[in-house]
């Protein structure tokens, strides 16, 4: 077969559909698990802060600090991961800051996404890439 | 589950409306149902998917955890102690054991 400059661009087309169509399917599922959450509302920026390493060394382990003061519940998404979802913070009458800090695991480079609820109904996001250099989810 | 040990810091002691740091951690494989053993059959998921903190019977955090929190789940809030009483933690597994561990708190 000779390659002309049709075929060509034949393939690089293929190959660039080909390689997108794993990574819209993931964020499907992210994006499915946001919406569940919001219902739907898109959510501000101001008044959430998410704290994760540039680069984690091990996905298997990366410290992740999140905060929204005054915030009703908060959603840790890991978009990158099979399953996106990480977990759900609600804050009781007797808790003193709207913030916690957990380990989660990555299984590659990804975007982490924090979304907080607050009392009035409304949803604010903060999110950062994370580098992962060993991915955390085994063989 | 067995060898599942939960440990938890709270300060002894605490001013009344003071805002505490509490740390929580518990012995546990959280395995995530996406591994493989070496036969190549996956390795069925076995997490702790709920953890409570409350005082005096009064809520502090809810949490529900997915395969991605790590191995020996670690936790880190801020509770508010109006009055001396008790720290319960709850840990929920999915094979249906639960795990507790209590604190006890002065206020002074």
């Amino acid at each position: 077969m000779t390659y002309t400059r049709r075929t060509t661009f034949k393939l690089a087309f293929g190959a660039t559909v080909l390689a997108a169509l794993p990574f819209s399917a993931r964020a499907d599922a992210a994006e499915d698990a946001i919406a569940a959450f919001t219902g739907g509302a898109t959510p501000g920026t101001e008044g959430i802060t998410l704290t994760a390493p540039e680069i984690a060394e091990n996905g298997n382990t990366v410290p992740i600090d999140v905060a929204a003061p005054g915030a009703v519940s908060i959603l840790l998404l890991a978009t990158g991961n099979p399953v996106p979802d990480a977990a759900t913070f609600s804050f009781g009458p007797l808790a003193a800051a709207q913030a916690a800090s957990t380990r989660i695991r990555l299984a590659k480079t990804q975007t982490v996404v924090a979304i907080a609820k607050m009392p009035d109904g409304s949803f604010v996001q903060a999110s950062q890439e994370v580098k992962v250099t060993i991915g955390g989810c085994g063989g | 589950m067995d060898n599942v040990t939960p440990r938890v810091r709270v300060p002894k002691t605490a001013s009344a409306g003071e805002a505490i740091l509490i740390k929580t951690l518990i012995s546990h494989p959280m395995e995530s149902g996406q591994r493989k053993d070496s036969d190549g059959n996956i390795i069925p998921r076995e997490i702790i998917n709920r953890f409570t903190c409350d005082f005096n019977g009064q809520n502090v955090v809810d949490v529900k955890m997915e395969p991605a929190i790590s191995t020996n789940p670690y936790l880190e809030f801020q509770a508010t102690v109006p009055e001396s009483g008790t720290f319960t933690f709850t840990w929920y597994d999915d094979d249906g054991s639960v795990y507790t561990d209590t604190k006890d708190i002065a206020v002074g």
